[in-house]
C-alpha cells in the first residue's frame, strides 16, 4: 500500500466494495435492470466516495483520532468512538449538499439520477469505504485515491451486473428463481470471475 | 394485525432478507463461520430493539422533514453502544467481523422497520416487530452459515463434525464455500425455496418465451 495508483487498483479490483466485501448489496440487486440507470449511479457513487472518503479522513485524523487534539491541550482525548457517527453524519450532509448544488447547476443529471441520489445516504459501501478508511489509518493523499478507486469499483461491478441481466432477460429460468434469485446467482458468478483477480498482487 | 401475527409474519412469510430484499451485505458477508454469524444476529436484534423502541417513543414529536437523519443518528449511537460492549467483551469476535458491525447503521433492515414501523406504532408493537425481524434476519444468517461452516471446513462453532481427509478422516472439504460467492448461491437458494413455499412471491417475468408444442411443429 505505497503508491496511490496501487491503492487505486486495490480498491477498484481485489477489494472490490460490491463483489468481495458485500457492500451496498441492497442497491445493487435493487437497481441493476437497466444499464442506463446504472452508468448515472455508478457516476454518483463515484463522486460521493471521492469526496466523503477524504472529508471522513480530514475530520478523523484532525478531530478524532487518540492524541488528534494535542494543538488544543487535550491530547490524552480519544475520540475515535464518534467515527462512525461523524462518517454517517458528514455522508448524509454531504448527499444533501450535492442534491442541491446538482439540482442547481446540473439539472439534467440531477434528474437522471432521481430517487438514487438521497438513497446514496444508506449505501453500506458509502459508509464502508469511510470505516476502512478509519480502520487502515490513512493518510490524505491515499483516502483520495482509495474514495475514487473504491466507486469505481463498485460502479463497474453494477455496471456489469446490469449488462448481464438485460441479456437474460429473454431467457427461460426456472419458476421460484425469476428476478431476485437469478440475480444472486448471478453476482455470485460474477464474484468468482472477479476472486481470479485476488491472486494479482500490486 | 395480531401480536403473535407481527412476531411470527417476518421468519418466513416476510423475511426481511429473502422476501424485503434487506439487509443483504451483512447475510452474505459474515457467515462463514457460524460464531460470528450468531454474533452478529444477536447485534443486529439488540439494535433493532433498542432503535425501534426509542424511535417509537419520540415518534410524535419528529418532524417530518428530518426524520431520516433523527433515525439514522438514534441507530448510529444504539450501534455504537453494541460496538462498544462488544470490543470491551469480545475482542476477539470484534476483531473479526471488523467493520460490518459498524454497517449495522446503513443495514436496511433497521432504517427500514424504522420508518415502516416504529413511526406509527405504540412501544409495544414496535419492540416486538423489532424481535420479530432480527429473529427472521437470524434465521437466514444462521442456516447460511450453517452450510458453509458445515461443508466449507467440516466443523460447527469450532467443533468438528466431519473428519477431514488431512486429520486422517474422510471429508474433503469445499473450500469454495468459504470464499464469498458460495454465499450468494446459497441464499440464493434459500430465495428459490421460499418461493416455492409462497407461490404468490414468484415475480413476473418481463418477458415470456414464445411456446410452441412439438405436435405442433410434426404435424405442420
Amino acid at each position: 500500500m505505497n503508491s496511490f495508483f496501487e491503492i487505486f487498483l486495490r480498491a477498484v479490483f481485489i477489494e472490490n466494495l460490491a463483489l468481495a466485501y458485500f457492500l451496498g448489496m441492497c442497491t445493487f440487486l435493487a437497481v441493476s435492470k437497466k444499464i442506463s440507470t446504472t452508468v448515472g449511479l455508478g457516476a454518483a457513487v463515484i463522486l460521493v466516495e471521492g469526496l466523503s472518503v477524504p472529508i471522513n479522513n480530514i475530520i478523523y485524523q484532525g478531530l478524532l483520532k487518540e492524541g488528534a487534539l494535542e494543538w488544543a491541550g487535550l491530547g490524552e482525548l480519544d475520540l475515535s468512538y464518534l467515527g462512525l457517527l461523524s462518517a454517517i453524519g458528514v455522508i448524509a450532509a454531504m448527499v444533501q449538499v450535492l442534491e442541491m448544488v446538482l439540482n442547481k447547476f446540473f439539472p439534467s443529471l440531477y434528474h437522471s439520477l432521481g430517487i438514487y441520489l438521497p438513497l446514496l445516504t444508506v449505501n453500506c459501501a458509502i459508509l464502508g469505504a469511510s470505516l476502512f478508511m478509519m480502520q487502515r489509518e490513512m493518510t490524505l493523499g491515499q483516502s483520495v485515491a482509495y474514495g475514487l478507486g473504491t466507486g469505481t469499483g463498485w460502479a463497474i461491478a453494477i455496471i456489469g451486473l446490469a449488462g448481464l441481466r438485460e441479456k437474460m432477460k429473454f431467457s427461460d429460468i426456472p419458476e421460484g428463481l425469476e428476478g431476485l434469485g437469478i440475480t444472486f446467482v448471478t453476482a455470485g458468478i460474477m464474484s468468482l470471475a472477479f476472486m481470479a483477480i485476488s491472486g494479482i498482487n500490486v | 394485525m395480531s401480536a403473535s401475527d407481527t412476531l411470527t409474519r417476518p421468519l418466513l412469510r416476510e423475511n426481511p432478507v429473502t422476501f424485503h430484499v434487506l439487509g443483504i451485505c451483512s447475510a452474505l458477508a459474515i457467515t462463514n463461520s457460524l460464531n460470528s454469524a450468531l454474533i452478529m444476529s444477536l447485534a443486529l436484534t439488540c439494535v433493532l430493539v433498542l432503535s425501534n423502541a426509542s424511535i417509537s417513543l419520540i415518534r410524535k414529536h419528529l418532524p417530518g422533514s428530518v426524520r431520516i437523519i433523527i433515525q439514522i443518528t438514534v441507530i448510529a449511537s444504539a450501534v455504537t453502544i453494541v460496538d462498544e460492549l462488544l470490543s470491551a467483551f469480545l475482542p476477539d469476535v470484534a476483531r473479526t467481523l471488523s467493520v460490518y458491525i459498524s454497517l449495522i447503521v446503513t443495514n436496511c433492515i433497521v432504517l427500514g422497520r424504522a420508518e415502516a414501523c416504529a413511526m406509527s406504532q405504540p412501544v409495544r408493537k414496535a419492540v416486538l416487530d423489532a424481535v420479530g425481524n432480527g429473529l427472521g434476519f437470524s434465521l437466514v444468517l444462521i442456516s447460511v452459515a450453517v452450510i458453509r461452516e458445515l461443508f466449507g471446513s467440516g466443523s460447527l462453532l469450532g467443533y468438528q463434525i466431519l473428519e477431514l481427509v488431512s486429520n486422517g478422516g474422510w471429508y474433503q472439504p469445499n473450500e469454495m464455500m468459504l470464499l464469498p460467492p458460495s454465499a450468494f448461491f446459497i441464499v440464493a437458494g434459500l430465495v428459490w425455496l421460499n418461493r416455492t413455499w409462497y407461490k404468490e412471491q414468484v415475480e413476473k417475468p418481463d418477458f415470456k418465451p414464445a411456446s410452441v408444442e412439438v405436435d405442433e411443429i410434426y404435424s405442420s
